[in-house]
């Protein structure tokens, strides 16, 4: 393993949107700036002198439009890719995504397909403020017919963008903005992850911590903590919102009795409350302390490094829900 | 450009077979047949007539909330349309769009639209995939004044042009934004004026004179097809009906005065006078075409009532297109 290739998340994704446009003529990408820049992130980065104007669009500032174009492309036979800059934008395109893309198919009787990819980048810590830094995934995993997916590594980024191009559903696959530039092992040739499928990051007997996107690498830093005082935390990255792979975490939750859900949107709402609910109507009987929920708190996103600081739940604040549980379950006993 | 007089007989028995079937769901509606909104087409024939005799099968459109028009025009089988109506299992969708979502995706009808202007940008992807496969085909959408108004629109227009794709605006201007009149909503009197703010050439026509879109749309399907780009039509039409429902006389925001003029120019009954006076058709052939048409739409009644209701079970079917969440 140790003479594996390496690459950094953002190209990651930027090798797998490469090789499936390699594989499959149809797939095309479009949004701002991604052509001849190559994406504000660099992530289409070298993509449209590869594959040429026509196939990595450069598209007016239309966030409707992008989706709709999209929309429309993937009805009508193309797997379109189209680029949603700052997740905040999403908000733009909203009637595009909610009342086309994901109702499309089933409004039609199950007669359109659409094999539509739209990609976008989430999460804060950059001092972008209120509407550059949102994390919004919640609100999309509430809509029946889309897949909501969150890698948090560069080997998932490769593996499950493949499996977004690949999918015949509209799929939102949000990169995390902090984790683009984090290096990991990737290989070279073309994999696909299964949508739905949850990794556990590390194995533990005494909580389960369910995290996403770049909170997976701050609950490992917590887990390493918590371990040299005994405690073993289980991490699972779902990896797929939605669908939800409730199923490895239940299991996890029975073994360990103990759950904490950690996510980087606000709290209030937020997946952490629908895992929550799962969890106490799938294994009720097995916990020891009620199902704890780290999240940001019910403001929007501050632009002072003093405040993000604050506002972002951090591998301390998680150290501090997994004593919590852990102390709950022995005043419990 | 002279109309031969067999594309008027087309014309012709596209706007009948519009107006039979739209009359019919209206009667269903008030017979509490129908379940949910039923926007009618009725005055607006020409427009979708004219139009969609200028395309190919593989051609595609998006519509909108009043979009049984434009699927009958593009060919739409009559029983599966009714069924959908009343929610039929054999319907169109199975039952699960009904009037605001009928669509016929092999013949290019991406759907009847609940969202207005939400249309306009899905047909933009319809023709950047028809540009993208060079294969000839072109891509309308359809919509009325009052989605000139919804930023998906301009949106649409202008991505569209900057792209040079393959695509034509068709805008039903009925006067009325739902229960508004146009002239409330926008300080323009012509849509068209909008058309050179996006750099396509815009025309207006006659939208009660099958033959005048007809002709229009044949330019601008003819454009998009060879490279010519992006075009805006502005067809100036009546609804004869509300926005929603069959009322059409004693409506708080349009006088009765004003609906008599309009249907005195009913599209249908125009092109017809102007056949006989030119001895292109006589009125048994017209007589005959109606017949046919109305005996069509009383079979598709009777298919829709005979079809079955959809099972409960269908509910969690087509959410997605393999398995899907739990």
């Amino acid at each position: 393993m140790s003479d594996e290739r390496k690459l950094p998340y953002v190209m990651a994704f930027n090798e797998a949107v490469s090789q499936a446009m390699e594989a499959d003529p149809n797939v095309f990408c479009a949004g701002e700036d991604i052509g001849a820049f190559g994406g504000v992130f660099g992530t289409f980065g070298g993509l449209q002198a590869k594959f040429g104007a026509d196939r990595v669009v450069d598209t007016p500032i239309s966030e409707q439009a992008i989706v709709g174009l999209g929309v429309g492309a993937a009805a009508t036979g193309l797997r379109p890719i189209v680029d949603l800059m700052f997740m905040d934008f999403i908000c733009v395109a909203m009637d595009q995504i909610v009342n086309q893309a994901a109702k499309l198919k089933y409004m039609f009787g199950g007669e359109a397909t659409l094999p539509l990819t739209i990609t976008t980048a989430g999460g804060g810590g950059l001092s972008a403020a209120a509407q550059h830094s949102q994390s919004l995934e919640a609100i999309l995993c509430h809509i029946p017919g889309l897949k909501v997916v969150y890698p948090s590594t560069p080997y998932d980024m490769k593996g499950l963008m493949m499996a977004c191009i690949q999918e015949d559903n509209p799929t939102v696959m949000v990169k995390h903005k902090r984790l683009l530039g984090m290096s990991g092992p990737v290989p070279v040739e073309p994999y696909a992850i299964p949508l739905g499928k949850a990794n556990v990051v590390r194995p533990g007997r005494d909580v389960t911590i369910v995290a996403y996107g770049r909170m997976v690498h701050e609950s490992v830093a917590a887990a390493e903590k918590l371990a040299a005082d005994g405690i073993e935390c289980e991490v699972i990255d779902p990896r797929t919102l939605q669908p939800l792979d409730t199923e490895t975490i239940v299991a996890s939750a029975r073994r360990t009795n103990r759950v904490l859900v950690v996510h980087e949107a606000v709290r209030f709402g937020g997946l952490g409350a629908e895992i929550a609910a799962q969890i106490q109507e799938a294994a009720f009987d097995y916990l020891d302390a009620p199902v704890g929920r780290i999240g940001a708190p019910f403001s929007p996103v501050p632009f002072s490094p003093a405040l993000e600081q604050h506002y972002i739940p951090s591998s301390a604040s998680i150290e501090t829900g997994v004593r919590e549980a852990m102390f709950r379950s022995k005043v419990g006993a | 450009m002279s109309i031969s007089p067999e594309v008027q007989f087309d014309l012709h028995k596209r706007m009948v077979r519009i107006r039979l079937f739209e009359e019919a769901a209206g009667r269903l509606a008030e017979a509490a047949k129908l379940p949910g909104f039923l926007h009618l087409y009725v005055g607006e024939e020409a427009v979708a007539s004219g139009v969609c005799a200028a395309l190919n099968d593989d051609d595609h459109i998006t519509s909108t909330h009043r979009g049984h028009g434009h699927l009958v025009a593009k060919g739409g089988d009559l029983n599966r349309m009714m069924a959908e109506l009343m929610g039929k299992s054999t319907g169109y969708c199975k039952g699960k769009g009904g009037s605001m979502h009928i669509s016929d995706l092999s013949l290019g009808m991406l759907g009847a639209n609940g969202i207005v202007g939400a249309g306009s940008p899905i047909a933009v992807g319809a023709a950047f995939a028809n540009k993208y496969r060079g294969r000839g085909q072109v891509a309308v959408a359809f919509f009325g004044d009052g989605a000139t108004n919804i930023g998906a629109f301009h949106e649409a227009a202008n991505m569209a042009c900057a792209l040079h794709l393959p695509i034509v605006f068709a805008c039903e201007n009925n006067e009325y934004g739902e229960f508004t009149p146009r002239d409330k909503t926008m300080a323009i009197t012509d849509i068209v004026d909008r058309a050179a703010g996006y750099g396509m050439p815009g025309v207006i026509v006659d939208g009660m004179d099958a033959i005048a879109v007809h002709e229009a749309a044949l330019e601008a399907v003819e454009r998009a097809r060879t490279g010519g780009g992006p075009s805006l039509i502005e067809a100036k039409t009546y609804r004869f009906y509300n926005h929603h429902g069959v009322q059409n006389l004693g409506l708080k925001y349009r006088s009765d005065d004003e609906v008599a003029r309009w249907k005195e120019r009913d599209p249908i009954f125009t092109l017809e006078d102007r056949m006989i006076e030119n001895k292109a058709a006589t009125r048994q052939q017209f007589d005959d075409i109606w017949a046919d048409w109305r005996a069509a739409i009383d079979r598709a009644i009777a298919f829709a009532e005979e079809s079955p209701l959809p099972s409960p079970d269908q509910v969690l079917v087509d959410v997605y297109t393999t398995g899907g969440a739990r």
